[in-house]
């Protein structure tokens, strides 16, 4: 049995096992690696401070190699190779014997010799060891920088911010992304990386790293200073060539070990791959062309030669801090003759370039920044060789509303060769095959099946399309349906609810679906009705979300914040004091909530009864944080007191929440009510705001803040108010009828066809004729309300559903936590 | 959080292996397609009666993912006619039979056999 040694246990290095595993049983198969944990995913690392663990980042755990029948030495590191005995010997001094030696050593951070380089604070970011130190030196200070702009600089720059550190970025070259982006790009990503509160520093040639013992600040040659207590060093790789060089296998001058198109080195029986090996004069530092590597030496193992490496598409896409940022095909075109198209709108940070050939019939690369929706369709013109349509500026500028069409019928021009899964290099020809002949009809199918989406997921939309525009070929009819257990979409499931007239899950389950349900239908069937019969949601307690199971909404350590309604946000001194007594008394931590209320948090399930006891006696009513419904109405003071308020902001939002509280819907819903065009209440990011003039009220729909800000939409001006509040009647009638589960109103908005001119037909001209029942089905529901809170905690056998356990009236002892500020706050769940 | 660890590495346990018949409380402690939780020494267990399939599960109350004490509170389903449980806080799914994480590369739960005896729900241990 051939016996294959790798040195090296990276994202390549594993991705070698599997496919040389996937190919034969019949190699044994011997790593060795020299960090402490089996590899792990290098391209995700900053997910490492956003809640990420070690463990979530492993590419397989230890037992995968068990179970693959591979011996995998951690924390081994091969020091010496005898090429002619062809063994190798470790720092532990272990011999091994090859018969094939592949060397998958990666790279190191590069760390260029500045005059103290060494001080306390400068640190690489590389490896999970690099984090943990970094994160443990970031709990003592308070400004940090990252030397590099790159990609992997900007990165870490990220994990300075999710460390809570004033973060710069220090780059010597005179733009961000040198590789990647032209200087108009990087003007347009620098803009809008200052709004995410990073400061680059451009241009910046770095002299000194200063300080007394630990970190103190930058000294540049342009006399400038920086003052920071800590340093991420990002400045590029170096190839881990020590090895090679000590074995006298050819090196790059600049690093690296050569290989040909077999990946061989100047010794038959030694491979090198990934970031340790040079083809062609340069190092590939992504993870796709490692991968492709590991598969053709996988190959020349097995006994396959046909298949070569030429190079490798560099384009990237990736999110670099919530900037999506894109480069594909030649970015810059300096040595091609070609013509630039450039759209650039720096106010909304987007910049796009397509490079077309000198005769307009290629496109030759090009650079999207902030909106790098088109990317894949793109890359693949340009990987395929594909005719440019007539105006090729269409391709980045577009027509909005036919944007989704357009990326559907792209894919549809795809060449079966054309690659879609960069990382696993899957074609288009492999997924249709997939589709059409072994009869996969989801992604997750065909991720299973083809382990398409899987590394970056980059391309998943485009496998997404690809699989409805195949299906729909095949006379497929590809509908939305909730989930396995129902084949009907929410809004189906809204009609047969309502007309048939059924109450419970478990009827609906017998009559329109099968199985036994799952996480996904039976709190979207709970909120359906909900918004339909309005019963006691505790009825049904089990097919409701959490949140909504307990009425209160459950946090890191298994505790509950409690919410009570404050109606526009008013509130009586007599009130505010209640709500301190209970949360003193019940020692809970207490926030002001961007909703205009207060948050007490930290509560045991088995208190929630009792702290709403006491808030009921004191008038307190749920504030229904907990559920998909209608939060809270934020308002600004208004002509009560305010000397510009035109209305009174504060009277119209409290009607409003009075209106609309408990009222459930497919997500969240939120409003606000501002005095006057100062718009203090916030009025255009919320899904129903209104806006005070001399006339009236303008009522705005569809906002939304969150990871997708989207300003709300005008509807309709100078209203008066009973003609506001039908028409905010029948639009959040229309949406709970309609709308898919977990859908907010602006995404709502953005499927409808026919978008908001629709809308206006429907709510204001009523053109479909249902504006009467939209109205009288809302008032049902509000005749209907009741407080879920104090309907428990007037009913024991509710009461008793709050128990920890059922054997014992315990409380959890396992939720521990620490003082912060003069508060309690749960431990860190990372940190357990 | 020693116990907690000890609990995640847990080997699932198999019927021929039971030792200890735990009686934990009356079946009608436990809500209709749904879980409570039990203690056990020094041990938290969710146990779902899962009408639907007339069936009973028991497991570990602590999610793996972000060693949460809270499968209890989770929604039963299930996923190819496989009985599993999500955990509240990111929906992670475990099946009931096996333990097996069956939506992401979590490890595995412990998972107990139960029994029911004159109106009350027993659960296995090995010690």
């Amino acid at each position: 049995m051939k016996r294959i040694v790798i040195v090296g246990n990276g994202m390549v290095g594993y991705k070698l096992c599997e496919k040389l595993r996937s190919r034969s049983a019949e190699v044994e198969i011997i790593v060795y690696g020299e960090e402490p944990r089996p590899a792990y995913d290098r391209v995700h690392l900053s997910s490492y401070f956003s809640g990420s663990t070690a463990d979530d980042l492993l590419m397989a755990p230890a037992s995968w190699y068990v179970e693959n029948n591979i011996t995998l030495h951690t924390g081994e590191l091969v020091i010496d190779i005898d090429r002619e005995k062809k063994t190798i010997k470790t720092h532990m001094g272990r011999h091994d014997h090859y018969d094939h030696l592949v060397l998958a050593t990666g790279s190191s951070a590069f760390v260029p010799t500045i005059d103290g380089v060494e001080r306390d604070g400068v640190f690489v970011y590389r490896t999970i060891e690099d984090l943990n130190d970094i994160i443990a030196y970031s709990k003592k200070v308070k400004r940090g920088a990252v030397m590099g702009g790159g990609l992997l600089g900007l990165e870490a720059a990220k994990a300075l911010i999710d460390l809570g550190l004033e973060t710069h970025v220090v780059e010597f070259a005179p733009r961000l992304m040198p590789r990647q982006i032209d200087d108009a790009a990087s003007e347009v990503l620098a803009h809008k990386l200052s709004q995410l509160g990073i400061t680059i520093h451009l241009g910046k040639n770095t002299k000194s790293i200063d300080g007394n013992g630990k970190l103190e600040g930058l000294s540049f040659a342009d006399g400038s200073k920086l003052d920071i207590e800590m340093l991420v060093i990002s400045a590029g790789i170096r190839p881990r060539d020590e090895l090679a060089k000590a074995t006298l296998l050819n090196v790059h001058p600049r690093g690296g070990i050569l290989v040909d198109q077999h990946l061989r080195t100047n010794d038959e029986n030694i491979f090198a791959i990934g970031e340790s090996a040079v083809f062609n004069n340069m190092v590939y530092g992504l993870v796709a062309p490692g991968y492709e590597m590991a598969d053709i030496v996988a190959r020349q193992i097995t006994g396959d030669n046909a298949k070569t490496f030429n190079g490798f598409d560099m384009s990237t896409k990736l999110k670099l801090i919530g900037v999506d940022v894109g480069s594909f095909g030649d970015p810059f075109c300096d040595n091609t003759p070609s013509i630039p198209i450039v759209f650039k709108n720096k106010h909304k940070g987007v910049y796009k370039r397509i490079n077309i050939s000198e005769d307009g019939k290629l496109l030759l690369g090009g650079i999207l920044i902030g909106d790098a929706s088109q990317y894949n369709i793109l890359h693949q013109m340009v990987a395929n060789k594909m005719p440019l349509p007539e105006n090729p500026e269409t391709l980045i500028i577009g027509n909005g509303s036919a944007k989704g069409g357009d990326e559907g019928a792209g894919v549809k021009g795809l060449p079966d060769t054309a690659q879609i899964c960069s990382c696993e290099n899957i074609t288009k020809g492999e997924l249709v095959h997939q589709i059409t002949e072994c009869g996969i009809t989801s992604v997750d199918g065909l991720k299973k099946s083809t382990k398409a989406c899987t590394g970056c997921g980059g391309c998943t939309p485009l496998v997404n399309d690809l699989l409805k525009i195949t299906l729909e070929s095949m006379g497929h009819k590809v509908k939305k349906v909730l989930c396995e257990h129902f084949d009907f979409s929410r809004q189906e499931l809204y009609d047969l609810i309502k007309v048939k007239g059924i109450k419970s899950y478990d009827a609906l389950l017998d009559m329109h679906g099968k199985g036994d349900g799952c996480e996904i239908c039976k709190p979207a069937v709970a909120s359906l009705m909900a918004s339909i019969w309005n019963d006691l949601i505790l009825e049904q307690d089990t097919i409701q979300d959490s949140n909504d199971r307990f009425l209160a909404n459950i946090q890191r350590g298994g505790t509950y914040s409690v919410v009570p309604r404050i109606a526009g946000g008013e509130i009586t001194p007599q009130k505010l004091s209640a709500i301190g007594r209970i949360a003193e008394k019940y020692n809970l931590y207490t926030k002001i909530t961007g909703g205009q209320r207060i948050d007490m948090f930290g509560a045991r399930m088995d208190q929630l009864p009792d702290i709403w006891e006491e808030l009921v006696a004191e008038g307190f009513e749920s504030g229904h944080a907990y559920g998909k419904s209608l939060r809270t109405i934020k308002s600004c003071v208004g002509s009560t007191w305010c000397r510009y308020g035109v209305q009174d902001s504060v009277s119209f939002a409290v009607l409003i929440e009075e209106r609309y509280k408990g009222l459930r819907a497919p997500h969240k819903l939120k409003g606000a009510v501002s005095g006057c065009i100062r718009e203090c209440a916030e009025a255009q990011s919320k899904d129903f705001g209104i806006i005070a003039t001399d006339k009236g009220w303008n009522l705005y729909v569809c906002g939304n803040g969150g990871a997708r800000p989207q300003h709300a939409k005008l509807l309709v001006t100078d209203v008066d108010s009973e003609t506001c509040i039908k028409y905010i009647d029948r639009f959040l009638m229309y949406y709970i009828r309609t709308a898919d589960p977990l859908t907010r109103t602006a995404t709502w908005l953005n499927k409808l066809d026919g978008g908001l001119e629709y809308l206006y037909d429907v709510v204001v001209n009523d053109s479909l004729g249902i504006g009467e029942m939209l109205e009288k089905e809302m008032e049902g529901l509000i005749a209907t309300y009741h407080c879920e809170w104090k309907k428990v905690v007037e009913d024991p056998a509710l009461r008793a559903k709050f128990r920890h356990f059922v054997n014992s009236d315990d409380a959890d002892e396992n939720i521990e936590y620490v003082d912060m500020r003069g508060q309690k706050c749960p431990v860190d769940w990372n940190k357990k | 959080m020693e116990i907690l660890n000890a609990i995640k590495t847990f080997k699932p346990e198999v019927e021929t292996e039971v030792n200890v018949w735990f009686k934990a409380a009356h079946v009608t402690a436990f809500p209709e397609n749904g879980g409570a939780c039990v203690k056990y020494k020094d041990m938290q267990v969710a146990v779902f009666n899962f009408t639907r399939r007339n069936e009973w599960f028991a497991c570990q109350n602590l999610c793996p993912h972000k060693m949460q004490m809270v499968l209890s509170r989770g929604m039963v389903g299930s996923v190819e006619g496989e009985p599993k449980v999500a955990c509240p806080f990111h929906k992670k799914t475990f099946s009931l039979k096996t333990g097996e994480c069956l939506n992401a590369e979590e490890c595995s739960i412990a998972v107990f056999p139960v029994k029911i005896e004159d109106g009350y729900v027993h659960i296995g241990f090995t010690k």
